[in-house]
């Protein structure tokens, strides 16, 4: 090694690039040989270990581990380990000796690794695979991530997500889901259930309680990640893709103001907005901007709007509440939840008066145990100067939530609470 | 200054995921980046598993690997270091005792006594 070797990677380059090999492999040999294509991926990390610690970092380590990947991959495929199960023009290619090393250096090259991830996408968020499912395979065979990783950021154990991983492998086998981008007349209908896995994906990972930041974070970026690869091919990049991928943006360009030292999740109203990603609000900009051409309207382009509108006030109070309140009626209507009727109702308060707030607040009848719904009611009490019922709602907040900060906040408003007669009489 | 030869035996990075794969590289940068600074380093490679061996009068070539993988030598470092004390010391830092590695260390023989 000489000593002028920078040996530096970029960050989680073995977990990215095992995604691409994995895709391009499985696409090579069918998805029925993607256990075998993932054997492959994992001997290329193995062989690049034991070279680069001691040599270091080649000049360009993606095409080094693309190199070996790609030799023994057709390795593999002279020694006829892969059967017949798949009936591409790849497959055709792949029995001569004149087409095999070229077709596999093709798949290789960077709009095919790209083409392959996209194929990967499609099959892992197939419509009949259940989305926790989906989840799951889609972490491990795009995303490079181990079963124990996968169940660590859920919150779950090794076993149940190497069950739903399999499962879903065996589904898409069964149901002989082929590793193909649909054609462009079936996309809009196959795109809607990629979204929505990417979605909860994103979601995973923001709204998580997880105690490790860390992981919090790579979930989102992952999701952002794949959303992204979805924008550069001129057939899934449609306005809902962008829709999706300017929400992710703007959401994401919080997470350094949202967590507190303890792991707390900082409401939105007490953020410290100068931590705010500028960056990322830019790109959601540039996003939600390609999101609205043509005519579609999806409850993803209501919630980048939404998330837009925030990332805009220069602080809370300067929100621009009328346009929030109309955004979440239009949201509700796409689908309708106690979440989005709650900040709904939040909107209703701040942009038409804080009695209006109430009143949208008590129709809510299954949040009861949401410390948020009773936070709310609380503010919303003061304004209209009903301090008792106040602090009731604040003290029945304060029982139900685990947050620290919330906590710490809750109390400070109580103790602001002005004495009155009744609270006297009371004591 | 003597040289040493460290040799790299066994080390199985087979179960780590590939975030953990290349944190351990990452571990074997930081080692190597002090040896250089230390100015200990002199060479190394690393050796693939597979392997021929040539013997006898015969010449009698069978194939390897001639190990199994936990036995079988990954690699080589030269290293200087004042006394085999301090190259003791120095292997203390080896990176893959956790994956079951193992170093051995051999003092290259001086000519110019």
């Amino acid at each position: 090694m000489s000593e002028t070797n920078i040996n530096i990677l970029v960050d989680h380059l073995f977990r990215h690039e095992t995604g691409k090999m994995v895709s391009v492999l499985t696409r090579l040999l069918g998805f029925h040989s993607v256990d075998l294509a993932e054997d492959i991926v994992q001997d290329t990390l193995l062989k690049a270990m034991s070279a680069w610690k001691l040599n270091g970092v080649p000049e360009n380590p993606s095409a080094w581990l693309y190199t070996v990947a790609k030799r023994k991959a057709i390795d593999v495929i002279r020694q006829q380990q892969v059967k017949q199960h798949h009936h591409s023009e790849i497959s055709r290619a792949l029995q001569s000796e004149w087409t095999l090393s070229p077709t596999v250096n093709n798949l290789f090259l960077e709009n095919e690794v790209e083409d392959s991830q996209l194929r990967m996408i499609f099959a892992c968020c197939h419509p009949s695979i259940p989305y926790e499912a989906q989840l799951a395979l889609t972490l491990k065979t795009l995303c490079g991530l181990s079963a124990a990783e996968i169940a660590n950021s859920f919150l779950t154990n090794e076993e149940t997500i190497t069950k739903r991983i399999y499962r879903a492998k065996e589904k898409i086998k069964e149901e002989n889901i082929s590793l193909e981008v649909p054609v462009p007349a079936h996309i809009p209908g196959r795109i809607d259930a990629v979204l929505h896995s990417l979605y909860l994906l994103f979601n995973e990972g923001y709204n998580s309680s997880h105690p490790d930041q860390l992981i919090r974070q790579d979930l989102c970026e992952e999701a952002i990640r794949l959303c992204l690869l979805l924008t550069r091919n001129p057939l899934t990049n449609t306005p809902k893709s962008n829709a999706l991928l300017a929400l992710m943006c703007f959401q994401a360009s919080r997470d350094n103001a949202r967590i507190d030292n303890d792991g707390n999740i900082i409401l939105l109203k007490d953020q410290d907005r100068s931590l705010w990603n500028k960056s990322l609000i830019e790109r959601g900009r540039y996003y939600q901007n390609a999101s609205s051409v043509g005519d579609e309207l999806s409850e993803y382009h209501i919630e980048a709007a939404i998330a837009g509108c925030h990332a805009d006030a220069a602080s809370f109070k300067e929100t621009n509440w009328e346009i929030i309140y109309k955004l979440y009626s239009i949201l509700l209507q796409f689908k309708p939840g106690p979440i989005i009727e709650l900040n709904h109702a939040i909107a209703t308060g701040y942009a038409l008066s804080p009695a209006e707030g109430l009143k949208a607040l008590e129709n809510i009848s299954s949040l009861n145990n949401h410390y948020l719904y009773h936070a709310a009611k609380g503010d919303f009490l003061i304004e209209t100067g009903e301090f008792n019922l106040a602090r009731k709602s604040y003290e029945l907040a304060l029982l139900l939530t685990q947050s620290s900060l919330e906590k710490k906040l809750l109390k400070q408003k109580i103790e602001a609470l002005p004495i009155t007669n009744s609270t006297i009489n009371h004591a | 200054m003597e040289k040493y030869m460290f040799i790299f035996i066994g080390g199985d990075g087979s179960h780590l995921s590939p975030e953990a794969q290349q944190a351990q590289l990452q571990r074997w940068f930081a080692w190597v980046e002090k040896l250089n600074k230390e100015q200990r380093y002199v060479s190394g490679e690393a050796l693939l598993p597979t392997a021929k061996r040539v013997a006898g009068i015969k010449k009698t070539v069978t194939d390897g690997p001639f190990a199994e993988s936990k036995e079988l030598v990954g690699g080589y470092f030269v290293l200087q270091a004042k006394n085999m004390d301090e190259a003791i010391k120095l292997a203390g830092e080896y990176p893959d005792f956790d994956l079951g590695g193992t170093v051995e260390i051999r003092e290259v023989i001086k000519f110019d006594m």
